[in-house]
């Protein structure tokens, strides 16, 4: 159990109250949901809140290929027989830790039902295989996390999954806070920081007209990482925070020109 | 003739479908049966996009050339190019039209009047590569010198021979166009002109591109950065970099040589030169591209920082200074935006020698005002006058803590001037080198005259064409409508009518798709990858149907060698993962009937060109196998939403569909909300994992019996809630560039906007193919 304690305090700069809201949320047990574009902060938020409660955080990464029984737990067979190992989500209800299954949507939606019965008041979980039926440990919580981005209108969350989660809406941080965290994630110099904000922000502007996103702050927090272990910061943004997001080479001139224009 | 008697004057009598178009008509007086023939459709275009009073004077002109004694065709080519000539550039018919009306007159006082049609036929596709009304005005000009120059000169002769030229030049018109910048095109001419006016051969061929001293002379006009060619990276600049959005509009640089046009802006947009050479000054060389970007970065500037200030108490000298000094200000901002942009405006500044001019014979002002602007954006600038140092001192004082302001930069200015004032500032002769800074505007919007009144422009808004016909078919359905304002619904508010939409010839639909055969076979190379595999294998699996007798023996090792083996050794198989039900919803409203700007597209409209992408889309979920239904609406008030079925959840995409699509038509209103309730009712009664209602629109709700634009906006926002809690989501591809204001209040992050509506063709199939991969 121990194991997933988390003991050093990671460094989360609240954008708000989320603090707050999510403390709120736990003493009452509900179930989150933590909404927000790719790399602004959503896990690193929950890691933060782990810490803060003390309560130990079992981190899932979904995807496609993800079944009901990753997440439950199987029968396994070894020399004595078959033996039954428990999935995260068992582990975590029984621990009572905190667990996050991050990017939700990745898993097929007949993947997913498994955490209703956990999500609402009864708050058990049935392994079916088992014939078991486990109550939740009392610091047990459920969170979630997904990106409502429209890439795909095949990823997104049924209504009634939907229906069960309170929720926050992360969104990139404003400038002055995006470049605290990046300052204080990388050890840069914040001079360079607000510049690196600066050339994200023009990317985040053609968002709808040619990018689906922009730049994350996790790329943002890439390139201030190159640029701190000596790469020229020009060539650290191009290869950070233009070369990932697009191929359109007009747009690819736009953002290597206010790169140029930034750091001269 | 015995049978098919028909007068000459018949034409005149012709019915038309509409009453309107029939006073047209009546106006044109015209005879020509071929006219009449066209003569409702091209009508119509024009009534989309003009105002009464352009109607008019359109109407009028086509008048005049019906009677020039030239047959129909000068005027069938007038009627049918110059809604697409006016569109190009914008919208300014006022600035255009006497140009056009006056070259013709000439032509037809010339013995060149053949040269009428020619002309007319290519001035569409002139417009599209240079779109503003000062371009066209060039082109005209090359086109009446070349003629009068090379009509019937030849020795002796007298004016009886055409210009052998000017057929061919306006042939070439299109391609000239394509090539150079207007000041291209009338350098090229004049080469031609001038060497070849008594030689009637050798001057078609140069006209006609044959002649290789014709090509090396274009080949050297073809300098240069041609806005046309970095129209988007300038677009995509002002918005990334600036957020900017407004139109970027080209002036030509071809004539006034001497004294060159200046950018500036306006309500209409940003005005650029159509044409930006590379720089290459004493200091580093600066592309086109990037003298562009200075010019629109300074527009930028003024537009965030400048206030206009009363002019009439000042005299042009201060008013000079305060231009030169606010200039520097908004640069300092710029810079302090982007650094990289000083190196960008020093390469392009000036910096006058100290001792350039001589103030006893000379008037220094604009050299001194030169000086102190390089001092004032240039730390190395070198100068000495301790003057100088003071005011730079002092304005960079003014700026430590803030952005200063107009008003404060100004006095500062002023106080410059007077400091400096020098008798000789009186002279006559003024000293003009090294003291003009071209990326600069005119700045015409920091000033404000008192004495003259604010002219506001009165936008005419009559340009409906009045729905005529009946209502058919089925009785009507009533939806509520969202008020924003008491925050309820009004129940029954909306009646939405619904047919089936009108055929025509499915065969069109096959030659558009014939078009693109290109962009089907690469999009059949996506699908064939989407597409379901009947039976897809699922391995890994605890249970299934089937033993995977790889897995199960690489777990019978690791078993029998006493490692924990992977129970998932059964797979299954699943028919099928795609089960995925599309409603496409077609924006009907008439502003589909504006055709596209400049590129490829030959003035198609928005509607050809989404019957393009419809088409497209709909062949390809056909071969996906996903269920798809198709319709088009618009409104012309709450009594009278239309929803027009193309195409059916259980109809087969063939030809009975590809007629409906072939027979679309754009007019009225977009009242979103309805429509997409209207929608959302037929998918909900599906079943399937996934319903998906795609919306192609190009603009904003509205209707005419609603004045306040956000009250149908919220409506749609609350038709897209109510949507989603039935489990169908909603996505919209806006094509209105504008649309970021309001789109994503209404979908929230479901949404696009596509800013190259020529491209729509290959976006909207690849668009649903990412949506639903
Ligand atoms: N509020 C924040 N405080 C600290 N670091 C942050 C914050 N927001 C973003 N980051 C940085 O951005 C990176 C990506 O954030 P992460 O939580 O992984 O994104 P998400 O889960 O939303 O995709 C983190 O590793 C961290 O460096
Ligand atoms: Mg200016």
């Amino acid at each position: 159990m121990s194991d997933y304690r988390i003991h050093r305090e990671p460094f989360y700069q609240p954008q708000g109250n989320e603090v707050t809201l999510f403390e709120a949320a736990y003493q009452a047990r509900l179930p989150v949901m933590v909404k927000g574009p790719t790399g602004c902060g959503k896990s690193r938020f929950i890691e933060y809140m782990a810490w803060k409660l003390g309560k130990p955080l079992i981190t899932v990464a979904c995807n496609e290929d993800m079944t009901a029984s990753d997440l439950v737990g199987r029968y396994l067979l070894d020399a004595g027989g078959t033996r039954w190992l428990d999935g995260p989500l068992t582990t975590a209800a029984r621990i009572g830790a905190i667990c996050y299954l991050d990017e939700i949507v990745e898993a097929r939606q007949d993947t997913t039902v498994v955490i209703h019965p956990l999500t609402d008041h009864r708050r058990v979980l049935p392994l079916d295989k088992k014939g078991e039926l486990i109550e939740a440990h009392p610091d047990f919580q459920l969170v979630i996390s997904y990106n409502p981005g429209y890439q795909s209108l095949m990823k997104d969350l049924k209504q009634s999954t939907k229906q069960r989660f309170t929720a926050f809406d992360f969104d990139y941080p404003e400038a002055a806070l995006e470049t605290q965290i990046v300052a204080r994630e990388t050890g840069i110099d914040a001079a360079v920081a607000t510049r690196l904000i600066k050339i994200g922000h023009v990317a985040r502007n053609l968002k709808g007209h040619g990018l689906d996103e922009g730049v994350s702050t996790r790329l943002i927090v890439y390139a201030a990482t190159l640029i701190r272990s000596g790469v020229e910061p020009r060539d650290a943004c191009r290869m950070a925070m233009v070369r990932p997001i697009t191929d359109d080479a007009d747009i690819r001139e736009t953002l290597d020109h206010a790169i140029d224009s930034t750091f001269v | 003739m015995a049978t098919g008697f028909r007068p000459v004057s018949d034409a005149r009598q012709r019915q038309m479908l509409h009453p309107q178009v029939q006073a047209w008509w009546a106006a044109l007086d015209c005879g020509f049966a071929p006219v009449a023939d066209v003569f409702e459709e091209c009508l119509y275009e024009a009534l989309t996009s003009f105002s009464k009073p352009q109607m008019e004077a359109y109407i009028e002109a086509a008048r005049v050339i019906g009677k020039l004694g030239r047959g129909p065709e000068p005027l069938l080519a007038f009627l049918e190019e110059w809604p697409a000539v006016v569109a190009a550039i914008g919208g300014d018919q006022e600035s255009i039209l006497p140009e056009v009306m006056a070259a013709i007159r000439a032509m037809q006082k010339s013995p060149n009047s053949s040269s009428i049609t020619p002309f007319l036929q290519t001035l569409a596709a002139v417009a599209r590569r240079w779109p503003s009304a000062d371009q066209l005005r060039v082109y005209i000009d090359v086109a009446l010198d070349l003629m009068a120059r090379t009509s019937g000169s030849i020795h002796g002769h007298h004016t009886t021979f055409p210009s052998p030229g000017l057929p061919e030049l306006f042939r070439q018109a299109p391609h000239l166009a394509s090539l150079a910048s207007t000041a291209g095109l009338k350098n090229w001419a004049e080469y031609g002109i001038r060497n070849y006016a008594d030689h009637p051969e050798r001057q078609e061929d140069y006209f006609r591109l044959q002649s290789a001293d014709s090509r090396a002379v274009l080949q050297r006009e073809r300098h240069g950065t041609l806005f046309a060619d970095v129209e988007r990276k300038l677009d995509l600049y002002l918005r990334a970099l600036w957020r900017d959005s407004d139109p970027l509009v080209p002036y030509s640089t071809a004539f006034d040589e001497l004294r060159k046009p200046i950018p500036y802006y306006d309500k209409l947009g940003l005005r650029v030169p159509d044409v930006f050479d590379d720089f290459h000054g004493p200091g580093e060389p600066v592309s086109g591209l990037d003298r562009y970007r200075a010019v629109l970065a300074h527009m930028v500037g003024h537009r965030r920082w400048s206030r206009a200030q009363i002019a009439d108490n000042w005299s042009p000298f201060q008013r000079m200074a305060v231009e030169f000094f606010e200039d520097c200000r908004i640069e300092t901002l710029l810079i302090r935006e982007y650094p990289g942009l000083r190196r960008i405006f020093l390469a392009l500044h000036p910096h006058p020698r100290a001792d350039a001019c001589d103030p006893e014979t000379t008037s220094c002002l604009r050299h001194r005002l030169a000086m102190i602007s390089r001092a004032l954006l240039d730390p190395a600038h070198g100068y000495s006058d301790p003057v100088l140092l003071d005011f730079v001192q002092r304005f960079h004082a003014a700026l430590a803590v803030g952005e200063s302001s107009t008003a404060e930069i100004a006095a500062l200015a002023l106080a410059y001037v007077t400091r400096t004032r020098r008798q000789s500032d009186q002279l006559a002769k003024l000293h003009f080198d090294d003291t003009v800074i071209d990326y600069r505007d005119d700045n015409r919007q920091l000033w404000q005259f008192i004495e003259q009144g604010d002219e506001e422009d009165a936008f005419d808004v009559e340009r409906k064409l009045e729905p005529g016909e009946e209502l058919k078919g089925l009785p009507p359905r009533h939806y509520p409508e969202w008020d924003s304002q008491s925050q309820t619904y009004r129940p029954d508010w909306v009646s939405v009518y619904e047919a089936l939409h009108p055929s025509g010839d499915a065969a069109q639909i096959d030659r558009l798709l014939q078009k693109h055969a290109v962009l089907a076979k690469q999009l059949k190379r996506l699908l064939d990858l989407l597409k379901p595999q009947d039976r897809v294998r699922i391995r890994y699996q605890e249970d299934g149907s089937d033993l995977d007798l790889d897995t199960a023996l690489r777990s019978l090792i690791d078993f029998k060698s006493g490692s924990t083996p992977d129970p998932r050794i059964n797979m299954s198989h699943r028919t099928d993962g795609r089960d995925i039900t599309v409603l496409l919803l077609l924006d009907l409203s008439e502003s589909l009937n504006q055709k596209v700007g400049a590129g490829g597209t030959a003035g198609q409209t928005i509607l050809e060109l989404s019957q393009e992408a419809v088409s497209l889309l709909a062949w390809a979920i056909d071969c996906l196998g996903d269920s798809c239904a198709i319709a088009g609406f618009h409104s012309n008030t709450r009594h009278e939403v239309r929803y027009q079925h193309i195409k059916g959840f259980s109809e087969r995409w063939d030809d009975t569909v590809k007629a409906r699509l072939a027979a679309m038509e754009a007019g009225w209103s977009t009242r979103m909300g309805a429509a997409l309730r209207h929608a959302g009712h037929y998918l909900a009664q599906r079943k399937a994992d996934k319903k998906i209602l795609l919306l192609l629109t190009d603009g904003e709700p509205a209707d005419i019996d609603v004045s306040e634009p956000g009250h149908l906006r919220a409506d749609a926002k609350k038709a897209v809630e109510e949507l989603n809690t039935q489990g169908i989501t909603t996505f919209c591809l806006s094509l209105d560039a504008k649309a970021d204001e309001y789109v994503s209040e209404i979908f929230g992050k479901r949404w696009r906007v596509l800013d190259r509506i020529e491209r729509l063709p290959e976006t909207l199939p690849s668009l649903y193919l990412e949506l639903t991969r």
